[in-house]
């Protein structure tokens, strides 16, 4: 049984959970701690962005261009000018002079191509919902009507689609530079040779899929203006970021702007951007003196908020007869589409120190070139990078598998680094620290039953079962925890991957923390509290966390990579020892003792070998009475740090997938779904299985579901919510779930993050199921996303020929 | 433009509206009845759902003049008052069934209704139940055990006598 099909298990540990008030004995960490969140979240009263009412506010509304790629040779808005209710109209144009350029902050090669990217484009138009201008009206009704009062001439362009056509000698150019972004390329160990000598060559083409982020809640955002001072409230991930970005780009003083991340609906990554109706939204309001609010339609966003994946991924493995591998090359293109967003050309580069996966192996070649095309550029979707390493090469393994007629698990078994090799310094040059990749697949093949499922497979193959079995295994590991800062520099990534944290303990001993972590669904309120619990020996109850406004947050580096909980609680962790440090010699000259003689435990300073002790309480209260401090010391107890990670934290863990196919009809049905991850020690467990479940169901869809479809003139046909497919709970089946526990060496209480590792492990799984139930007739591929129709398709070809 | 009369959460208002107005927008915008947000502009992600005389809608596809003389519960409006929540609220707080909360008013309504109809779901019925209810955090695993756990202790408290909201 798992855990959690336990259901005494589940009642003890609601019992538990329901007592409150006292630190706990055993401690916070490890608890299935209830969120903190859910209670506001549950009873609506929820601050979403477009939740914000301000006296006076106006409403923007864009206008988009319905062509792919076109020359505007007229905008007139002033008709929409004249409209009931209608305040102003812009066009790019009439912005031009101060609407700057959207930034690239990762720019990974020298000689990149990075073009001008005008929020709200002037002269020319290169994917269908660029934003060509926009109406403030003093309702939403109003100003989406005063749009089509907007006359746009365009001089059609020929639209760039294909990456290799693009690519191709006079190929028409989305810009003037050319259609090739950058190349960039990463070798070590003799490749030439490993695929000289080696017996065995896998050559395969995978196709990652575009894929549309669909956060719950669309992206808004608010800005507001007193005359000096700018404040925007926007469904971001990145409010610190973003603040930092916006005062480059508008020029507005970085001291002179507030930015605020409420309650955030999802992001998964598409929040992680500077977006053109954010720098629109502050223009506006300095131009008008006005709150400003925009909110997204899903079927806008569909088009404009930035698109996740979108790779042809070549990949070889060259190996020997045992199944040893020799070496991997990978040759990428990726499309960046139409600009190159915050961090578009990084994101397949996150994936470049990851095609080895958990495998040992002489020689490592990668490359990778940015493509440019007429569609919504792409940038960070859960997992950026690392879904589509993992996805080739656990493809591939199973590849190997098959050409060498060898189990799958076997030929990884042949392969990873073993337990006892960590720290292990891979092909990529990444060191991994920690890892237990047989203990996590012994335990993933026991609760899943493999030997019996293969008994069944090879019955049906027998039968010939027109609804065959398959079997899918994906052992993947992810670099997380970004970053050290001293990587991406190397990396030339503009910013670093530190974190900020600070810890106030009030004259009340009740807790304040302060985190640079930019929560949205996560449960940072929760698990920061069960941190800071333990670290001070307080109740989890006195402890709250704020964060995710840059005046009340004042430095931080926010949410994304799977970097909170490595970076961002670990931070607090440092704060929190820093203020236990502060209260210690607190202690020590109230009790007339050196700071030497005081221990801590549980949230008391004890004089070791007397009953003489003081709770952190009350110290907290003597350091705001300020009567009599240590010589020197400043009346607060609080601290802050920040934190550069020394390494990044590796997760790993063994998904496993049985699906059954019907071989008439292409319909794919997962029969179960078993995940046994690695994050290191978990603080909150009940937390740690929600990320799991949810990007399980991510990587799932992209397998099953998901894709952006473009047609011929470059038209995004899945524009809305009806035609691009988010699974329901009836497309999913139930998932199990359960860890080893290998703790990261990297920090001080081994952690490794848990945000991304679902959705880069089960993607492979499932189509590795798919493609082992259709092996036996002869395919041994099928591009995502494996619909029925494509299946179908498969199986007839093979049977033709 | 119309005058519409609406109950919403137990008080009565009188409005006029433009004949377009959706009824989601008439309950954020006008009265301010920010829990019950919205997701899409297709009715497919089902943000939006409220009961309205008792049964489950997706507050974006109806017009504010549709509601007129009609009875509307939100998400606001279920929790008895006073720190308390509903039996469903608990249940999803218990099961960890929301994340960033962004679904969680329309799938805590669709539930509602769904259990309405059935008190005692199977998995494989919540499942089809709330197919209409779009969720991208959970991976719906613990909406599932949630929407099993308040059927139970629905079904517990009525058997006890006390009230519990049911539309
Ligand atoms: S907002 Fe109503 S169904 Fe999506
Ligand atoms: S909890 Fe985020 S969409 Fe459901």
């Amino acid at each position: 049984m798992t855990e959690e099909l336990d259901a005494g298990m589940v009642a003890q540990r609601i019992a538990e959970s329901d007592q409150v008030s006292e630190p706990s004995p055993n401690g916070e960490v490890g608890r299935r701690r209830r969120r903190k969140e859910d209670a506001r979240l549950l009873t609506g009263r929820t601050q979403w962005t477009d939740n914000i009412q301000l006296p006076g506010m106006l409403y923007v509304q864009f206008l988009r261009s319905p062509m792919a790629h076109a020359r505007i040779t007229r905008v007139d808005v002033s008709a929409a000018r004249e409209l009931p209710g209608v305040v102003a109209a812009f066009s790019g144009q009439d912005l031009a002079s101060e609407q700057g350029s959207l930034p690239c902050a990762w720019p990974v090669t020298e000689d990149i191509a990075i073009p001008e990217h005008p929020p709200m484009a002037v002269s020319e138009v290169r994917y269908v919902g660029e934003a060509v201008a926009c109406v403030v009206a003093t309702d939403r009704y109003r100003a989406a009507d005063a749009l089509e009062a907007i006359e746009v001439d365009y001089e059609p362009l020929p639209p760039v689609l294909d990456m290799n056509d693009a690519l191709a000698e006079g190929a028409p150019k989305v810009h003037e530079t050319g259609n090739k972004a950058y190349t960039w390329k990463f070798a070590q160990g003799d490749m030439e040779a490993a695929l000289r000598d080696a017996p065995v060559r896998i050559d395969r083409t995978y196709i990652q899929q575009r894929l549309i982020p669909s956060a719950m809640e669309p992206r808004a955002v608010v800005a507001t203006t007193d005359g000096e001072t700018f404040t925007m409230w926007s469904a971001t991930q990145i409010p610190h970021i973003l603040r930092v970005m916006l005062a480059l780009t508008t020029g507005i003083p970085e001291h002179k702007l507030r930015v605020i991340a409420p309650d955030v609906g999802g992001g998964f990554g598409s929040k992680l951007q500077v977006t053109a109706e954010e720098v629109v939204c502050l223009l506006l309001t300095k131009r008008l003196g006005k709150p400003v609010k925009w909110t997204e339609s899903r079927s806008e966003g569909n088009l404009t908020v930035h698109h996740g994946r979108d790779q042809i991924q070549h990949i070889t493995i060259a190996a020997e007869s045992d199944g040893r591998i020799r070496g991997v090359r990978v040759e990428l293109l990726v499309d960046m589409g139409a600009y190159l967003m915050l961090v578009t050309p990084g994101i397949p580069l996150l994936g470049a120190f990851m095609y080895n996966g958990i495998y040992k192996m002489d020689a490592y070649d990668f490359t990778c070139t940015g493509v440019f095309t007429t569609k919504m550029p792409t940038d960070a979707y859960r997992g950026a990078g690392r879904p589509e390493a993992t996805y080739a090469i656990e493809r591939a393994m199973d590849e190997l598998a098959a050409e060498l007629n060898m189990d799958p698990v076997e030929v990884r078994r042949r392969n990873w680094i073993k337990h006892e090799e960590f720290p292990y310094t891979t092909i990529a040059g990444l060191t991994y620290d920690s890892g237990n990749y047989e203990a996590a697949t012994d335990k993933a093949l026991a609760l899943f039953g493999y030997d019996k499922l293969r008994a069944e497979q090879a019955d049906r193959r027998d039968r010939r079962d027109p609804v065959q079995l398959g079997i899918g295994v994906s052992t993947y590991t992810e670099m997380c925890g970004l970053a050290p800062s001293r990587v991406l520099g190397s990396l030339s990534y503009g910013a670093g991957g530190w974190e900020h944290g600070s810890v106030r303990v009030l004259p009340t001993g009740k807790v304040e923390v302060v985190t640079g972590s930019s929560a949205h669904g996560q449960g940072h309120e929760t698990a920061w509290s069960q941190l800071v619990a333990d670290a001070l020996g307080v109740p989890f109850e006195d402890v709250s966390v704020l964060h995710g406004d840059t005046a009340i947050s004042h430095r931080g580096m926010d949410t994304y990579g799977s970097r909170s909980l490595v970076v961002g609680g670990m931070a607090v962790l440092s704060a929190c020892e820093k203020v236990k440090e502060k209260a210690r010699k607190i202690a020590a000259h109230t009790l007339e003792c050196s700071p030497e003689d005081v221990e801590f435990s549980q949230g008391v300073f004890r004089v070791k070998g007397t009953g003489a002790q003081k709770t952190i309480q009350e110290l907290a209260l003597a350091a705001f009475a300020a009567h009599d401090l240590p010589e020197g010391m400043e009346p607060r107890l609080d601290a802050d740090a920040t934190l550069d990670p020394e390494n990044f934290s590796f997760p790993h863990g063994t998904h496993l997938c049985a699906v059954e196919v019907d071989t008439e009809t292409g319909h794919v049905k997962i029969r179960s779904y078993v995940a046994v991850d690695d994050v290191g020690r978990v603080v909150n467990p009940l937390i740690v299985e929600g990320q799991v479940h949810g990007g399980i169901a991510q990587g799932i869809a992209q397998a099953l579901y998901e894709e952006a479809v473009y047609d011929a003139e470059g038209n995004l046909l899945t524009s809305t919510m009806a035609d691009y497919l988010l699974p329901s709970a009836a497309d999913l089946p139930d998932f199990v779930t359960d860890r080893t526990e290998t703790p990261a060496t990297s920090n001080p209480l081994g952690v490794k993050g848990v945000g991304e590792a679902g959705t880069i492990a089960s993607t492979p799984a499932v189509v590795n199921a798919i493609v082992d139930a259709l092996r036996p007739h002869g395919v041994h591929d099928i591009q995502m996303p494996c619909t029925p129709e494509r299946i179908w398709r498969a199986l007839r070809e093979r049977a033709q020929a | 433009m119309p005058r519409i009369t609406v109950t919403v959460d137990g008080i009565r208002y009188e409005e006029d509206v433009e004949p377009r107005l959706l009824l989601v927008h008439f309950l954020r915008d006008r009265l301010g009845k920010t829990g019950t947000p919205i997701g899409c502009d297709t009715s497919n992600c089902g943000a939006c759902t409220v009961l309205l005389d008792g049964k489950s809608v997706k507050s974006c596809s109806v017009l504010a003049v549709q509601a007129d003389g009609c009875d509307v519960v939100t998400i606001e409006g279920l929790a008895p008052g006073n720190g308390q929540m509903h039996p469903l609220q608990r249940a999803f707080h218990e099961e960890h069934a929301l994340q960033c909360g962004y679904c969680t008013p329309g799938m805590v309504m669709a539930a509602l209704d769904l259990l309405r109809e059935n008190p005692d779901p199977s998995e494989e019925e919540i499942r089809h139940g709330l197919e209409g209810n779009l969720c991208r955090c959970t991976g719906y695993c613990n909406i599932v055990r949630a929407v099993r756990r308040g059927a139970q202790e629905m079904g517990q408290a009525q058997e006890a006598g006390q009230e519990v909201r049911t539309p």
